[in-house]
């Protein structure tokens, strides 16, 4: 099935989370650029939400995307309907290797050459441009900070600021590096160079491929949300516009999309609204003397369809792309983007990946978290994301018989040792005289606990064994 | 079996329970009834917050405004609709003065003058839709008259907005315009001048779209 493997060469390996934590957290260069971004971003959503009743409105997030999921199905044949009667020509495809492909034909059916792509995290977890370049088809990205990542073949570190991971200084060296601009700190210039090499290949694109933030079943209406008009450029300008996106973006009404809008850019950016809110029903009519003239969407399932499947994992599925999780992340703050080796980082990443590419791959996702709850109490449509990470760190151990795992892959994490003795320890407190027994001697022989714990003591002290358990000092009391 | 057909299954065989759509309230999107006046200083304070430039005039005076604003920029070319009202009074305007700057049509597909869309006109000047007041927003639905890179292609974006047609949010805008029985090919929220943020969150303009928005209010 797959002729481009996901776990391609050039794609780091998701185990080695570790090393390139420690990595990562000595290197101040790093530490700094994502401080500083994630500060002013975590800022400016406060602001943006003054005067609004924050909670109700999250309520309304969660409920249009519950809404949605609970009619997914329906909702898909109806946005199915409309885009075809709009003249837009709709294709579905199970994985990522299916999504290229459908993008690749089109491209060949068209003779098409060059690809223009505004941002779309779809198109990078198809790892869409890797492979159009190795069947002759060159991809480039618009949006300019995926421009630039592009440039440094990287991958982005955050969703919405692909490189938020470089300070300025590198972006200079990195453009005059690629493209022979003055090596400059003046953010404007460096803008404008950017423009005039981009505007070149928008007019000579042959085909445009975007994301899609939300997608309207009944008007068949794509939108699309974004400042920079690279967005705007690249479904208006090409001869043909592509729109691929995850089967769960889509919303039944048109009225959806204001409370949805609301959230995601006061969420992201801390914007009441971005530039541009591009919203496209149809390619160009025959009177019309501009727009594409073909218009695709591919819909991609890729893991999602499995991720349904589950009544507590489907709240997966109502994210709608704002980073607002990642900007908050204490863990993310410090690691960065690049550290989880994932397409989509931070908290998101770590609840949705391990679907995409498996828990075996993807064990060390779920606990490279400390729980603070951060990420659920920003979510503007209220996902549990630190229920759905203890889920997941169950499933990576198997859980217990209660709740059978089911995620592709669990298990990974669990070790027969470790399993023994919590089958010793369940067993121990279902009989009080064995726990009394147990207790009782641990407290006896408190002395000779060991101080060091492994990697529990490299950064902590050891807890400490009370010399009388808890029933003992009871006992004293009372006589 | 079509991968069509696979999805579909796959998402009505789900595993889990019965789903429940929940109710959606959307009262919480709702402004107080302000005046045009209100509307209209909330619009202005808002979109001026984000690099836009606003001026109020009259049905009278907005040319005279146009010229006034054009030639402070050295403004050669403007592009104007070929069947809007707002594209009528540039040409005509155009016809009747000496110091207009040279006006452009928007009469034929994009493939035959692409290039000179791209390389030579400083402005583009559209009508709208209306705007919103609470997010500083213009509403531009493109249409044959008034294409979609006519407010998108030149550096300099001007637009022509009735303060009587100044909506207090998104939402009311669409429920009161019933946008959901009839999209238009491309319809568009604009909210300020193209801009970026991608380099160490410095914000510079003009990336792709347009440097400059002009509003031009009529009261």
């Amino acid at each position: 099935m797959s002729d481009h493997a996901h776990a391609s060469a050039h794609h780091i390996d998701v185990k080695e989370f570790h090393p390139r934590a420690q990595a990562a957290i000595h290197n101040p260069k790093i530490r700094q650029n994502f401080r500083k971004a994630m500060d002013g971003l975590m800022t400016k959503r406060k602001s943006a939400f003054e005067g609004w009743d924050l909670e109700t409105l999250r309520d309304l997030g969660s409920n249009i995307r519950m809404r949605a999921l609970a009619n997914l199905p329906d909702l898909l044949e109806q946005l199915e309907a409309k885009l075809t009667e709009n003249g837009i020509k709709v294709h579905w495809a199970v994985d990522a290797d299916e999504a290229c492909k459908i993008v690749r034909d089109i491209c060949v059916a068209r003779d098409a050459k060059s690809v223009i792509k505004g941002k779309s995290m779809v198109s990078e977890e198809m790892e869409l441009n890797h492979y159009l370049q190795e069947h002759g088809i060159d991809a480039l990205e618009s949006d300019l900070g995926e421009y630039i990542v592009q440039l440094a073949e990287e991958t982005p570190s955050h969703i919405i600021m692909p490189a938020i991971h470089k300070n300025t200084d590198e972006i200079s060296q990195l453009l005059h590096d690629k493209t022979g601009t003055d090596l400059s700190h003046d953010v404007e210039y460096l803008t404008a160079s950017a423009r005039l090499q981009l505007r070149e290949k928008f007019r000579n694109a042959d085909v445009g491929v975007s994301g899609v933030n939300f997608a309207v079943a009944e008007t068949g209406t794509l939108c699309l949300v974004e400042n920079e008009g690279n967005g705007r450029m690249t479904t208006t300008v090409p001869p043909c516009h592509i729109a691929v996106t995850g089967i769960e973006k889509v919303v039944p009404n048109l009225e959806d999309v204001t409370g949805l809008l609301a959230l995601l850019t006061r969420s992201a950016t801390g914007q009441h609204i971005t530039t541009y809110f591009n919203m496209i029903s149809g390619p160009r009519k025959p009177d019309e003397l501009d727009g594409p003239e073909e218009v695709h969407v591919v819909l991609v399932d890729n893991g999602r369809s499995s991720i349904f499947q589950d009544d507590e994992l489907l709240d997966t599925l109502k994210c709608i792309r704002c980073g607002a999780c990642m900007n908050h992340c204490p863990v993310y703050t410090r690691v960065g983007g690049h550290t989880y080796g994932t397409t989509y980082p931070g908290p998101i990443g770590k609840i949705l990946m391990p679907h995409l590419i498996g828990l075996d791959e993807g064990r060390h996702l779920p606990s490279a978290s400390s729980l603070c709850g951060a990420c659920g109490e920003v979510c503007p449509v209220k996902i549990p994301i630190p229920d759905l990470l203890v889920r997941l760190r169950q499933e990576s151990v198997d859980g217990d018989k209660l709740h059978p795992a089911k995620v592709r892959g669990h298990g990974a994490k669990r070790n027969s040792l470790e399993a023994m003795v919590w089958k010793g320890w369940s067993f121990m407190h279902a009989k009080p005289g064995l726990y009394r027994m147990g207790t009782g001697m641990a407290a006896k022989f408190h002395k000779l606990q060991p101080g060091n714990l492994g990697a529990w003591t490299k950064y902590r002290t050891a807890p400490k064994l009370a010399p009388k358990t808890l029933h003992q000092r009871m006992k004293e009391r009372n006589t | 079996m079509s991968s069509r057909d696979t999805i579909l299954q796959r998402l009505r065989n789900r595993s889990g329970g019965e789903l429940r759509a929940p109710a959606c309230d959307f009262s919480v999107l709702k402004r107080p009834d302000w005046s045009t006046a209100e509307k209209l200083g909330l619009f202005q304070k808002t979109i001026e917050s984000v690099h836009a430039e606003v001026h109020r005039t009259t049905e009278m005076d907005w040319i005279e405004k146009l010229i006034e604003l054009m030639a402070a920029r050295g403004v050669q070319s403007l592009l104007a609709s070929n069947g809007t009202e707002v594209g009528h009074r540039v040409t005509q305007a155009a016809a009747a003065r000496d110091d207009f700057p040279e006006v452009r049509v928007y009469d034929k597909a994009i493939e035959q003058w692409q290039e000179e869309l791209f390389s030579t006109v400083d402005v583009g000047i559209t009508s709208t839709r209306g705007g919103i007041a609470e997010t500083g927003t213009l509403i531009l639905w493109p249409s044959s008259d008034e294409p979609r890179l006519m407010s998108l292609v030149p550096p300099i974006h001007v637009a022509v907005l009735y303060a009587s047609e100044l909506y207090s949010t998104f939402h009311e805008a669409m429920q009161k315009q019933n946008w959901r029985n009839g999209m238009p090919t491309n319809a568009l929220l604009v909210s300020g001048p193209s801009k970026t943020a991608d380099i160490e969150q410095t914000l510079a303009y003009g990336v792709h779209g347009p440097k400059e928005l002009i509003v031009l209010v009529i009261e």
